[in-house]
């Protein structure tokens, strides 16, 4: 198996505070690793570490085989990143929402055209063509939003809460999305606090107050900690 | 070089669907022109004048009389040679000197020789032509009332004489200040707003983690307003000129290649608002306590800085409106060439570069 992301020792402090505290771990070529943790865990923060956008206080990482402190360029052009916060452009359509984020990964006119068409069939966006992307529902948005992080085929893709605020019928269906393109082979590094995601992925990592409290397949740790749900284990790990 | 094609077009989106950023960039700066031309132009009661009577003479006396009685003049004092002319225009409140020749009364009663000569202060044309007009049709009206003549169509010869005179304001002062207010506003404001904007919705994140270098993020955030600014500077300037007839006394080189750099003064500053602020309030707030304020109140364009008390005289040393103004002053309404604006020119360029420097390593910092 061939490893996509590792952690060293990762560490990032805000003065005398630790927000993300020696992290280890790797994962896997075309794994869904889910990133699980309460509020103020410390999810962002480390996704931000791998993605080159903030500067770890101690550790280091891999990202894509490229060393995150010294190759930041080589990593950025083969990631993917959907943040927490939606973002697109509101006030563009979703043509021109493709063209400019395809663009600046330098896809040129023809691929663009081509991607657009796809990503419109495949998310069935017909009716929305005319738009500007703030009439989309929520829901719409996030997916165009993921679709849009994978336009220039990147080998890992970030996402720091994808589904925030939807109901989990569109949950579900965001996670069909997430499937397909781990089929393909895209690593899948994906943050959330909603355990019943937690179940869709090949390996989740609980974390507490900025540590690793535990790593490993939804299957084994429901067994390891003799719990029903996940989040019966994640109520364990917090107390 | 075709990404940052993108990046500029996508910015024209954002700016061309946003009817508050439509508003700033093309209402302002013709609705603020066209409120103060209009409003200073018609503002031509109580002239100050001052009077050379070489004829004294019945005739001359009676005119000057109508001249007072008149709510537009305000005779200001009696000069008694040509040599005292040029003084009273430097003393600074005189607008216009009125002269009788010798043989006013005798020339009167010819036609075609011009009777008196109205010399006014060069750098307010618009003025002097309305007191020109005003001032004949006093003496016209005295030949047909005292004299029964018929008009004779040229009666009052005008001449404009070029004044170096640093104590009376043009009444078109007020254009080199809005230039400078509007220029702050589209490069400073609009940009720091632009900026914050991807920052408080997120995207500014998408785009630095994509390839593109922080660099070019900034200079395609800015690049449009730049040209925005220009747009606008040549707007302002055309209205001037085709609207309220200010002459451009200087080089059109030397105002696109200063106004050029005040635009990238203000667009340092923007640059270092936004990494000052997360949310665009916050940003519009700096932008018009910390700028827009002191822009207008300091920088000599409202209230004079010599009138100023002398710590607001010493604050206004670092504006860099107070420069900016100073050197087109000098350009379009006294027409004087660079080496008497090179001072200026040289405090802003260090300025700039001063602000420069610290907006691109506040936003390094802002990325670590
Ligand atoms: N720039 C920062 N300065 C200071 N503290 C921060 C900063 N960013 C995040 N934190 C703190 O770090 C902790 C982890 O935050 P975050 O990574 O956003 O958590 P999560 O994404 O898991 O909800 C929180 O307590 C947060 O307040
Ligand atoms: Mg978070």
């Amino acid at each position: 198996m061939e490893t996509t992301i590792k952690a060293t020792n990762l560490t990032k402090s805000f003065g005398d505070f630790t927000a993300v505290d020696k992290l280890n771990f790797e994962v896997e070529k075309g794994e869904i690793f889910g990133f699980l943790g309460a509020n103020g865990a410390g999810k962002t923060t480390a996704m931000k570490m791998l993605i080159g956008i903030s500067k770890p206080t101690a550790g280091d990482a891999m990202v894509a085989n490229y060393k995150v402190s010294t190759q930041a360029d080589l990593v950025k052009k083969n990631i993917g990143y959907m943040s927490q916060k939606f973002a697109l452009y509101d006030d563009l359509n979703i043509k021109e929402n493709i063209q400019f984020f395809g663009g600046i990964y330098g896809l040129n006119a023809k691929t663009l055209q081509q991607k657009y068409q796809q990503v419109v069939e495949n998310l069935g966006l017909e009716n929305y063509v005319k738009q500007l992307v703030k009439n989309l529902p929520l829901g719409l948005k996030q997916k165009l939003a993921f679709s849009v992080a994978l336009l220039h085929q990147p080998k890992v893709v970030f996402l720091d809460e994808p589904t925030g605020g939807v109901d989990p019928i569109t949950r579900r269906q965001f996670w069909e999305l997430i499937y397909e393109a781990a089929d393909r082979g895209t690593t899948i590094f994906v943050t959330t606090h909603y355990m019943d995601e937690a179940e869709y992925c090949d390996r989740i990592s609980m974390m507490v107050d900025g540590k690793i409290k535990a790593l490993d397949t939804p299957k084994a740790l429901k067994k390891e900690f003799g719990a029903e749900t996940l989040n019966e284990v994640f109520l364990n790990l917090a107390r | 070089m075709k990404k940052f094609i993108g990046f500029v077009k996508k910015e024209f989106y954002h700016i061309f669907r946003d009817k508050r950023s439509l508003f700033i960039l093309f209402g302002m700066p013709v609705a603020q022109i066209l409120l103060f031309g209009f409003a200073i132009s018609n503002e031509i009661n109580n002239v100050d004048i001052a009077i050379l009577d070489k004829a004294d003479d019945k005739n001359s006396k009676e005119i000057i009389v109508n001249l007072k009685a008149s709510k537009y003049f305000n005779v200001l004092d009696y000069l008694q040679s040509e040599k005292e002319i040029e003084t009273a225009f430097q003393k600074g409140k005189v607008k216009a000197v009125v002269t009788f020749d010798q043989d006013f009364a005798r020339n009167l009663q010819r036609p075609k020789t011009s009777k008196l000569q109205i010399i006014t202060d060069a750098t307010n044309p618009n003025v002097a032509n309305t007191i020109t007009n005003y001032i004949n049709s006093i003496v016209v009206k005295y030949q047909m009332v005292n004299l029964q003549q018929d008009p004779p169509p040229q009666l009052v010869q005008s001449e404009s004489r070029m004044f170096f005179n640093p104590a009376l304001e043009s009444v078109y002062m007020f254009v080199p200040g809005v230039m400078t207010v509007i220029l702050m506003l589209v490069s400073a404001m609009m940009t720091s707003i632009s900026i914050t904007r991807e920052k408080e919705v997120g995207t500014m994140e998408i785009l630095l983690v994509s390839p593109l270098k922080p660099s070019t993020v900034i200079a395609g955030k800015v690049v449009p307003y730049i040209f925005l600014s220009l747009i606008n500077a040549i707007v302002i300037v055309l209205l001037s000129v085709f609207v309220f007839q200010m002459p451009i006394m200087g080089s059109l080189f030397w105002l696109s290649i200063e106004s050029l750099l005040f635009i990238v003064t203000s667009l340092s500053l923007g640059i270092l608002i936004s990494t000052l602020s997360s949310t665009q309030q916050t940003a519009m707030m700096i932008s018009l306590m910390g700028l827009m304020l002191p822009t207008i109140l300091l920088s000599g364009f409202i209230f004079p800085i010599e009138s100023m008390p002398y710590p607001l005289q010493l604050i206004s040393h670092i504006i860099p409106a107070k420069w900016f103004i100073i050197i087109i002053k000098s350009i379009m309404l006294k027409g004087v060439g660079f080496s008497f604006f090179w001072k200026e020119t040289l405090i802003l360029v260090v300025m700039t570069i001063f602000l420069l420097g610290l907006s691109i390593k506040k936003y390094k910092i802002r990325l670590a």
